[in-house]
């Protein structure tokens, strides 16, 4: 049994020489004790005294990778009491395995490159999170801060902090060590306790006010935040004790602004309205854009109190550019009248944009849309319902109900009573005037538009409601 | 303005600050190496760059990001600080801002400064206060941190050439991934000229790179090269376009990074912009797709095929690798002990760490599924997809039957959880 006691927790020179040495005995690693300091240990009261090495350390050197070095530079500083012996391992394998750090699967590798990498994130957050504090002494100002490193990484980090504040006075204290910068000199001094460090610096108020006005309420995502910044690290960063207040009024702020715009409809409605029918003419969200002649938009005044949505343009809507302009246009506009609805009050539109359908001959025979082309198309719709916000909105159809609830809804089970849109919006769905033309039976027919008059008519008094 | 002359640093900071937040990119990486060891100034940068905190919305916050003023002559729509909108204004002083800098700075809160502006009296005379900063901060105080610079495409391009100079990072943002988006949201910016001022960057930092090459002396210009941002979901783009104008921007302008920033409710809001819900998910898989194209060789094509062909939107539910294996039988399963790197970084599950450590650890024996499961987060998503030496994967014949074998549960995407 050897034991080996290094001078420090992170003395990663010492732990070379030793391991260098034992190796060149070909000591295996099971009969080694690493030790640090005057550390006590149950382990060492029967062990044997340490042997003195037998191999001069300074003596030709066992070549291993750089990688190697590079990770066990890392791993040493690991606070697992392990390390020395498994890094001592992987040394005394790679006499055998000279490329073993490459093999990243080996289970000993592995176990190793977890600790360098723990190490290394220690390490990159106490670059990121420390948080100095401006304190006057004799010599002027002093900047300080205070530390609790979860490895053994603050001498190793010491070269940072010199580099990007080096014409600063600076002290950096730790329960294990403490470093001083003088502006030219680097000293260490012994641990010391959060006491010992200032309490306060007048700009972490103006600080914390940037961290409170960085931060969208819109977007709130805690998860994120944690991943990257768990709450061990609040302890020593001001600007986190406004966490739970800036959480807890996210929602309200968020809900403000939407209903504050929602209720004070901007003056430009009018223009945004022309804006948005002319980006629409170049949509093509969906393949259907290339058969059809143009983008049917919606129409009528922008302060409109109904919306009516249709499925989509048919063969004589796409060639004159306007909705419901076609027969089944007719019949709507009809059962408008019979209602005692004008046409000020509404708005037309329709689910489908672009007129989808199959050439026959010289004929163009309409296609319904599918559930991905109406899907494409909700883009627009929910536009011009925000732009709108009409009292009420009326789905014609199947196509209409699906692209305004974003689901499927059965007319027959939905029909003639006020419905919530996802927005929040009222909505009344009702048949496709189309269904109407298409009906064999002149009865069924009078029957079947005197209740379409009637949804419109229950749809049209929601809006005086 | 006499209102404005009131208001101490603080209540500036506060609104300077609420104006920059919509601006996604807080980035220090990727510039030149400096210290500040002559002792004669402060800072450094590291390469890498250094979040120091994170905001509850998950953003990183590395540099002090502000407006130097968002007062602006400009009215676009999707912009909190366009001439209609109802805010309060308030203007720093350069001075302010270099003071600001350096004291957050000290303090260890920041890699440093991203400074953008709303535009006032002119183009010419906005670029000239930003540079100003910047100068004082490089010349006056030996600043070495990071420094990115907003540039005004319409400004003159000597004021623009000594952002350069100054700065770390400098970009310009295309806003709308459509040029129809532009002309709607913000009328009085144009396509052309935003590209026209990318185009003039890429080629100031070329031939920067060149006189560096010949002379050591040379001045550096921008060395973390140029970035920008596009907005999603206030205009009709679907994904597939944001993804084909972003692989358009990476190629003819070498931008270092697209940010992708779900447009979010403002107050005070144009009637013209969606009040919903920011499209965080959305943001998410876009940012996916980027990575895609940047590290992992897919073009954009690819990544547009792994969209709904009808809807051009890529799935929410499933990250786009995924959706492209699903979609790309074809290519599975991948032999993990024989494949090239370009396929072993298409398998869903393999990032490009686990990619690297597969192919050094392959020279030296063939992997079993145990070794592929050290070297990854997590093996069961991968099995499916690979062939190990003690491992293949039942044929599993369509994707109906293997996305809910691979796919997350609905939880784990909840970003809107807690």
């Amino acid at each position: 049994m050897r034991v080996v006691t290094l001078p420090a927790p992170d003395d990663f020179d010492a732990w070379r020489d030793a391991a260098r040495a034992l190796v060149a005995d070909d000591v295996p690693p099971d009969l080694v004790v690493w030790q640090v300091g005057d550390e006590a240990t149950d382990l060492f009261a029967t062990a044997p005294p340490p042997a003195a090495p037998r191999h001069d350390p300074t003596g030709p050197a066992l070549k291993v990778p750089r990688a190697f070095l590079d990770l066990a530079r890392n791993a040493l500083l690991a606070s697992d009491a392990e390390r020395f012996a498994l890094l001592y391992t992987l040394l005394h394998r790679l006499r055998r395995e000279p490329k073993l750090t490459e093999d990243h699967a080996d289970p000993l590798v592995r176990r190793i490159e977890g600790l360098a990498k723990v190490v290394r994130r220690d390490i990159h957050k106490m670059r990121a999170f420390l948080r100095f504090r401006e304190v006057t002494d004799d010599v002027g100002a002093r900047f300080v801060a205070w530390w609790e490193p979860e490895h053994h990484i603050v001498r190793a980090n010491a070269a940072f902090f010199v580099n990007r504040f080096a014409s600063m006075h600076w002290s950096i204290l730790t329960p294990e060590v403490s470093l001083h910068w003088d502006g030219a000199a680097l000293s260490e001094g012994p641990g010391a306790s959060k006491a010992d460090a200032p309490d306060g610096d007048p700009t972490e108020e103006v600080w914390k006010t940037y961290y409170a006005s960085i931060f969208n309420p819109a977007r709130v995502k805690v998860g994120a935040m944690l991943k990257e910044m768990p709450r061990k690290y609040w302890k020593n960063m001001p600007e986190t004790a406004l966490v739970p207040q800036l959480l807890a009024t996210a929602q309200a702020r968020e809900s403000r602004m939407i209903e504050t715009a929602r209720t004070e409809i901007g003056g430009n409605a009018e223009a945004a309205w022309a804006a948005l029918r002319e980006e629409a003419m170049g949509c093509t969200r969906c393949h259907l854009y290339k058969p059809a002649t143009q983008t049917v938009f919606g129409e009528g005044p922008v302060d409109a109190t109904m919306m009516f949505v249709g499925e989509q343009p048919g063969d004589q809507e796409d060639l004159a550019g306007h909705p419901f302009v076609g027969p089944a246009g007719q019949v709507f506009d009809r059962a408008l009248a019979a209602a005692g609805i004008t046409r000020a009050e509404t708005y037309v539109t329709n689910a489908v944009k672009h007129f989808k359908f199959e050439p026959r001959g010289r004929r163009r025979i309409h296609a319904k849309p599918d559930a991905g082309e109406i899907e494409a198309c909700r883009w627009w719709i929910e536009q011009e319902q925000m732009l709108l916000r009409p009292k009420v909105t009326v789905a014609l159809g199947a196509t209409a109900a699906r692209s305004l609830f974003g689901k499927v809804m059965t007319i027959g089970r939905e029909r003639g009573r006020a419905l919530r849109l996802p927005d929040g919006g009222e909505a009344w769905i009702t048949v496709h005037p189309s269904y109407l033309l298409r009906l064999p039976d002149e009865a069924a027919k009078g029957a079947e538009y005197a209740r379409f008059v009637e949804d419109l008519k229950m749809a049209h008094a929601a809006t005086s409601a | 303005m006499e209102r404005m002359a009131q208001l101490d640093v603080r209540q500036k900071l506060e609104i300077l600050a609420d104006a920059a937040k919509y601006d996604a990119s807080c980035a220090s990486s990727g510039t030149a190496k400096r210290n500040s060891r002559d002792g004669k100034g402060i800072g450094s940068t590291e390469g890498m760059g250094i979040c120091h905190a994170y905001a509850p919305d998950g953003r990183c916050i590395s540099l002090l990001k502000i407006l130097l003023t968002n007062s602006c002559i400009f009215d676009c729509h999707y912009c909190i600080n366009r001439k209609s909108s109802n805010v309060r204004r308030a203007r720093f002083t350069a001075e302010e801002v270099v003071n600001l800098t350096l004291a957050f700075y000290r303090r260890n809160y920041i890699e440093g400064l991203f400074l953008s502006s709303g535009i006032i009296k002119s183009s010419d005379y906005t670029m000239e206060q930003i540079v100003e900063v910047a100068r004082s901060l490089r010349e006056h105080h030996h600043f070495r941190g990071y420094i990115h610079l907003k540039t005004i495409p319409d400004a003159d391009p000597e004021l623009i050439h000594q952002a350069g100079l100054y700065a770390d990072r400098v970009s310009i943002n295309v806003e709308l991934p459509t040029v129809s988006g532009l002309k709607r949201l913000a009328p009085e910016k144009d396509n052309g000229r935003i590209e026209g001022a990318m185009r003039g960057m890429k080629t100031a930092m070329l031939d920067a790179t060149d006189a560096k090459a010949r002379y050591k002396s040379a001045p550096r210009f921008a060395p973390a090269g140029q970035s920008t941002q596009m907005i999603v979901g206030a205009d009709a783009a679907t994904d597939g376009d944001i993804v084909s104008k972003a692989s358009t921007l990476y190629d003819r302008f070498s931008l270092r990074r697209v940010y992708y920033s779900a447009f979010s409710p403002i107050p005070d809001a144009s009637a013209v912009l969606p009040l919903q819900r920011p499209p965080l998910m959305r943001e998410h898989r876009l940012y996916q797709s980027d990575w895609l194209m940047r590290f992992y060789g897919y073009d954009a094509k690819e990544v547009v095929a792994a969209a709904d062909e009808r809807t051009g939107m890529l799935p929410l539910d499933i990250d786009p690798k995924l959706a492209w294996a699903l979609k790309f039988r074809e290519h599975f399963p991948v032999d993990i002990n024989r494949a090239p790197r370009e396929m072993l970084l298409r398998v869903p599950g393999l990032g490009t760490k686990a990619v690297k450590n597969i192919l050094a650890a392959r020279r030296w024996r063939r992997l079993r599924l145990d070794d592929v499961a050290r070297l990854t987060v997590s093996v069961a998503k991968l099995r499916p997809f690979i062939v190990a030496e003690d491992w293949r994967p039942v044929l599993l014949t369509d994707r109906a039957e293997l996305k809910p074998l691979v796919a997350p549960k609905r939880e784990q995407l909840e970003l809107f959880a807690a």
